[in-house]
């Protein structure tokens, strides 16, 4: 018997450790997206049905109230309402290997122990990231531009993947709470269609009843959506004065940072109590 | 010294329809470089032993140290020198068999190049290399259980948990599956293997645990068992009633014990050591004898069995039932598991038998 090579590493595993094995489940994770083509091509198509179902069908019905272009009115919130859905890409993902047995021969090996939950959320991050680009192009082609330079656009597509990261961070504590992928799906589309349909998105706040305004004001979806609007020069019509019409990026920072807050705290405890 | 320590392990699930005491004072100690296994029934509490020992669950009460390191407070120790292969096959099936391995090599901290080569040597050694570089899901059932087992083995681990190796594998793919286990076990791997069957345990296994509602009602070496059940008997069903006492003659000349007879199914039973080659005297002989028969085999001991002695309960009645209490009772049987832990005295079946002493 040889000595075994890993003998030397400290118990927690170190700073080190856990970015290397976060990076390494990571891309395991990236690694399945081709090998399941079926889920991007569905999430993209589903999006760009949205695009035409809107842009096309009942965007004609739906007038700006300052003017301007509805397609370009609507594709910041496409993209917002796809890194949303990252939630649920997350949940099903986690619930997925942890039904498979996958997670129980993580936990058995001398691995960081951030490194599950970290790699799963990156890598939601970088697939949704791909998504985006891909919706970008088509977003595009229906008549979509950014109208500000290049740092009003990176900092919008910041803003949306930092979005992307703590949607993912709700997926993973329902991911780990829900006993199995259909119910993690369920789960996702019974929250997340009324968040994205209570908002900005698709049409102005001003046309809602007074009472569901401040609802889809402060909706976090609908603040990420103004805030890209706003960096990338798009229609951005707001019903009243008010801190989400004024502030709409300082407001998705905040979003981003309470769910954050919130959620990885809990999904942490949930993959931790899984040894009770 | 002991690689594996367990001490009074208790195992409490919380489930809606009440408690389940899973695991109910459960003692091991696994020499290092030998074989345990660990024999039980459904629901006996087999995984969840090889789960707390791998760290995957905390008991509530009671300890266990792997490799000198406590499992709860030294978790992380614990799994720089464990392999596990759990019940059922734990690899992603949407990467291929070497991504696989090498994933775990690396999760086990090897270099990448170490890992690479680390998962080349197991592909090789597991009869994968063909299949390396498809993606598991298109693999068969044994193909998946060999990959699962190749990543316990990633890291080089100096212990194994293995649950259940061989469930679901047909009966060659199980012989080489036993080969690969033997060749670990060469090369000095300590190993705790859970199984249902007592041949799988007598081939692989140096002492074997029964456990039986979350405890251990006896251990020994497979031989110790089986001695214990009454090892290997030949039954012998004539076709006439007249015929009992001249058979029981032929029986008694070539039987290793008791022997007994049922009168009203013309059944006769007699321990033997000398296997095969003693059901063939006895045959030659009964047909010398102009003996006619109706059936007549060689009965090896099965987990049933063992279960049955041990603790007058079969085996299937402990599933789920979390208890001996509702299993069969049975009049024959002496003791029901033992409430201190020592391995009940095993008693013959003969309550339909007239046992006599042979001679
Ligand atoms: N997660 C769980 N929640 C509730 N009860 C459980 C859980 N896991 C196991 N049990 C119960 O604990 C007992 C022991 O289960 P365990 O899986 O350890 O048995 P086993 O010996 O491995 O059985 P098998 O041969 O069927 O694999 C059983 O009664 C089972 O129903
Ligand atoms: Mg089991």
């Amino acid at each position: 018997m040889t000595a075994t090579p890993h003998a030397a590493t400290s118990p927690t595993g170190g700073i080190r450790q856990a970015v290397s094995d976060g990076l390494i489940i990571t891309w395991r994770n990236l690694k399945r997206i081709p090998r399941i083509p079926e889920l991007a091509i569905f999430a993209i198509v589903q999006s760009i049905m949205f695009v035409l179902l809107f842009a096309f069908v009942f965007g004609g019905a739906i007038p700006l109230p300052d003017g301007g272009s509805y397609r370009e009115f609507l594709m910041p919130g496409i993209f917002a309402q796809t890194v949303t859905f990252a939630a649920a890409t997350t949940a099903v993902g986690m619930t997925d290997d942890l039904n498979k047995g996958i997670i129980d021969r993580f936990r058995s090996l001398p691995m960081a122990r951030s490194a599950v939950l970290s790699g799963r959320t990156l890598s939601d991050v970088v697939y949704n990231g791909g998504i985006l680009v891909v919706l970008m192009l088509s977003g595009l082609a229906v008549g979509w531009r950014v109208h500000t330079g290049p740092v009003e656009f990176v900092g919008a597509v910041a803003l949306l993947l930092l979005f992307t990261y703590a949607m993912s961070w709700i997926g993973v504590w329902v991911g780990l709470s829900v006993p199995s992928v259909e119910v993690a799906n369920q789960v996702g589309f019974t929250v997340l269609f009324p968040l994205t349909f209570l908002s900005n998105i698709f049409v102005p706040t001003q046309t809602l009843p007074w009472w569901l305004r401040p609802v889809a004001e402060w909706n976090p979806v609908s603040a990420l959506t103004a805030a890209t609007r706003q960096l990338w020069g798009n229609p951005n019509p707001f019903a009243a004065a008010g801190f989400p019409a004024e502030h709409p990026i300082l407001l998705t920072l905040i979003w981003v940072a309470v769910l954050i807050a919130i959620f990885a705290p809990l999904g942490v405890r949930r993959y931790q109590s899984m040894s009770r | 010294m002991n690689a594996i320590i367990a001490e009074g392990l208790v195992k409490i699930y919380r489930a809606k329809s009440g408690d389940i005491r899973a695991l109910d004072g459960l003692d091991l100690a696994v020499e290092e470089g030998s074989v345990l296994g660990l024999l039980g029934p459904n629901g006996a509490g087999k995984t969840t032993t090889v789960r707390i020992l791998a760290t995957l669950l905390r008991p509530d009460a009671g300890r266990a140290t792997v490799a000198g390191f406590d499992v709860v407070r030294d978790a992380h120790r614990v799994r720089t020198v464990i392999g596990l292969s759990g019940q059922y096959a734990a690899v992603d099936e949407n990467l291929t068999a070497r991504e696989n391995l090498v994933m775990f090599g690396r999760l086990y901290q090897l270099p990448h190049a170490e890992a690479r080569r680390r998962a080349g040597e197991l592909l090789d050694q597991f009869a994968l290399a063909s299949a390396a570089d498809r993606v598991v899901k298109t693999y068969s059932g044994g193909m998946r259980r060999r990959l699962d087992l190749a990543s316990a083995l990633a890291g080089r681990p100096r212990l194994l948990f293995l649950d259940e190796p061989t469930t679901g594998l047909d009966p060659r793919s199980r012989l080489g599956m036993w080969e690969v286990i033997r060749e670990r076990v060469r090369e000095g791997t300590t190993l705790l293997l859970t199984t249902q069957y007592l041949e799988e345990a007598d081939a692989l296994a140096h002492g074997i645990a029964v456990v039986d509602a979350g405890r251990i009602i006896a251990r020994g070496t497979a031989d110790e068992l089986k001695a214990q059940v009454g090892g290997e008997r030949i039954e012998v069903v004539v076709r006439e009633p007249a015929a009992i006492a001249r058979a029981v003659q032929v029986l008694s000349r070539h039987g290793d014990g008791e022997w007994a007879t049922d009168a009203h199914t013309r059944r006769l039973t007699v321990p033997t050591a000398g296997g095969a080659q003693a059901l063939v005297r006895i045959v030659r002989d009964l047909d010398e004898a102009a003996i006619a028969i109706d059936d007549v085999g060689l009965r090896r001991p099965t987990l049933d069995d063992v279960f049955l002695a041990l603790t007058g309960h079969t085996a299937a009645a402990t599933e789920d039932g979390n208890g001996a209490g509702d299993g069969i009772s049975r009049g024959d049987t002496a003791g029901t598991g033992g409430g201190d832990g020592t391995p009940p005295i095993p008693i013959r079946r003969a309550v339909e038998q007239t046992p006599r002493k042979a001679e």
